[in-house]
């Protein structure tokens, strides 16, 4: 490119920062047509009013009612069991899945494969909380209902991330151990599993520190745990025991987080 | 030597070793115990839990197609415009908790603006928006851009932590300000793994706004939870489908986006 005095220097050719402007002006016209039309379903009176409420609410939620907290032992307990209970659901299906859609491992490219991507690509666009509505309609209100909306839901995430590890497996020791005579069974047990071992461990781990936060929130549509208590509170506008669930819900969230930081400091 | 050889157990210690298996056995029979297996009512839902998988064979998207539709044209536009909100809040907040920019008063605040952001489940917050904001796609908004803030600020901030300092020390060194570093040393070497994750964001997003609105915070999730107590399965069917299918869509376009920035 040829340069003048006084120029200044430039990324990009016209042509492409052009390109750039054009990608940024539709992202710019489709977050205003959006806003218009969120605009039109908006109430503005009650937003004004937002301020109000908000200190009428922390008005509400202080001080706190301390004494409801012996009563939310067995929903913590219920709520952590269900964490547990679901992420080794999501394992047991999860595992076998990323080993059918991993390009190296799986048994057919051309059904297996799909399958098993389908299944995860469908379990991670899915909340917990989705899952669990259906299937307290399905089978009733209750822990169990919530460890398997937690499963479905960790299916996905332990297959896809643990299918990435897989296919990123180092391929020289898996045709060492197939040189040695290995059937298809030693590989996987020799030569893959104990290459994603400590991904796996991290994965398994990580989700189910995701899953306590998700397991405290089930119980909103009735799958059990502290949740149940914080929408019996809610909706009774029992704001002070409101304000202790929190409290219960974030010691819990940061007791997992911490639980689950120390386990992959050990292993990794 | 007839012997096979075995790979050595992860943990050398026994006593550790089963006392772990031990200890697991213990907390799952624990855990299994406090389950209360309801075997009547199971019975009485595998009817329901068929019904609803039937469903998926036939899912009935016209018999409530008005719902259905401004549902996701709720959904969609409380997701971009939140995303947007929120990236732009994020943006500040994210140079802020960078310990290698900011001084440490402004790094402690960011951050606990990010740790607050991160720690609560979205649920909750969009209960504390409905009630502040009344029901609607703007408690929805201010969810989804809240949490937004947390997410995007620290992946933001530890992408700058990162950073090569060289490139840094030799824009410093042309005699820079400090908005011509960050224009010139910082923001080159995050911006594309920033726009890839705004685009992850706004992936999440949309699927965090078909459950918000089963708290009334607008969005597909309201039609989702009212077909389901009403037991139409085949509508609910044709909404997860739908959900399903528009965010592989989405996942599809934010690794065509990922690509071509690499």
């Amino acid at each position: 490119m040829p340069s003048f005095p006084g120029d200044v220097w430039r990324r990009r050719t016209p042509a492409k920062s052009l390109a750039v402007w054009a990608c940024w002006l539709a992202a710019v016209l489709l977050i205003v047509q959006c806003w218009t039309i969120l605009n039109e379903n908006t109430i503005w009176e009650f937003v004004y009013d937002a301020p109000a409420q908000a200190g009428d609410l922390l008005g509400r939620m202080f001080p706190p009612r301390w004494s409801v907290l012996p009563s939310l032992w067995q929903p913590i307990w219920d709520t952590i069991n269900m964490a547990t209970l679901g992420t080794l659901l999501g394992i047991l299906i999860g595992v076998p899945v990323a080993f059918l859609a991993a390009r190296n491992t799986t048994p057919s490219v051309a059904v297996a494969r799909p399958l098993a991507l389908m299944a995860i690509v469908s379990s991670r666009s899915i909340n917990a909380l989705i899952w669990a509505l259906l299937l307290v309609t399905v089978l009733g209100p209750g822990v169990l209902a919530g460890i398997i909306a937690i499963g479905l839901r960790s299916i996905g995430f332990v297959g896809k991330l643990l299918y990435e590890a897989i296919e990123e497996v180092d391929a020289k020791q898996v045709e060492a151990i197939e040189a040695t005579g290995a059937s298809g069974a030693q590989r996987l047990i020799f030569a893959i599993v104990p290459q994603i071992m400590p991904a796996f461990a991290g994965i398994a781990v990580y989700r189910w520190d995701i899953n306590i936060r998700e397991s405290a929130v089930l119980g909103l549509v009735g799958a059990g745990g502290i949740g149940l208590q914080l929408n019996a509170s809610v909706s009774r506008l029992a704001w002070p025991e409101v304000t202790v669930i929190f409290a219960a819900i974030l010691v819990t969230v940061f007791a997992s987080e911490w639980v689950s930081a120390q386990v992959r400091k050990r292993i990794i | 030597m007839s012997e096979t050889w075995s790979p050595p157990p992860a943990i050398r210690n026994p006593w550790l070793r089963y006392g772990l298996y031990l200890g697991a056995a213990v907390y799952l029979s624990l855990a299994l115990g406090t389950l209360h297996l309801n075997w009547a009512r199971l019975a009485e839902g595998l009817d329901r839990g068929w019904a609803f998988v039937s469903a998926f064979g036939h899912p009935d998207i016209s018999k409530h197609w008005r719902e259905i539709w401004e549902g996701f044209v709720e959904s969609l536009t409380m997701t971009v415009v939140a995303t947007a909100l929120g990236i732009l809040i994020s943006l500040p907040v994210g140079l802020g908790a960078a310990r290698n920019l900011a001084p440490m008063p402004l790094y402690l605040l960011c951050r606990g603006i990010v740790a607050i952001s991160r720690t609560f489940p979205e649920i909750i917050v969009a209960i504390l928006f409905v009630k502040m904001f009344g029901f609607g796609p703007l408690a929805g908004v201010a969810t989804l851009a809240f949490a937004t803030i947390g997410f995007m600020a620290k992946l933001l901030a530890e992408d700058i932590e990162d950073i090569d300092p060289r490139q840094v020390e030799a824009i410093r060194a042309t005699g820079a300000g400090p908005f011509q570093v960050l224009n010139y040393a910082v923001q080159p070497q995050v911006m594309a793994r920033f726009i890839g994750l705004s685009v992850y964001r706004l992936d999440i997003n949309f699927r965090e706004s078909a459950v918000i609105g089963i708290v009334g915070a607008g969005g597909i999730g309201a039609t989702l939870n009212t077909s389901f107590e009403r037991y139409e399965f085949d509508t609910a069917a044709a909404i997860l489908l739908t959900i399903i299918g528009i965010v592989m869509a989405t996942e599809y376009f934010s690794s065509v986006v990922r690509e071509r920035l690499r």
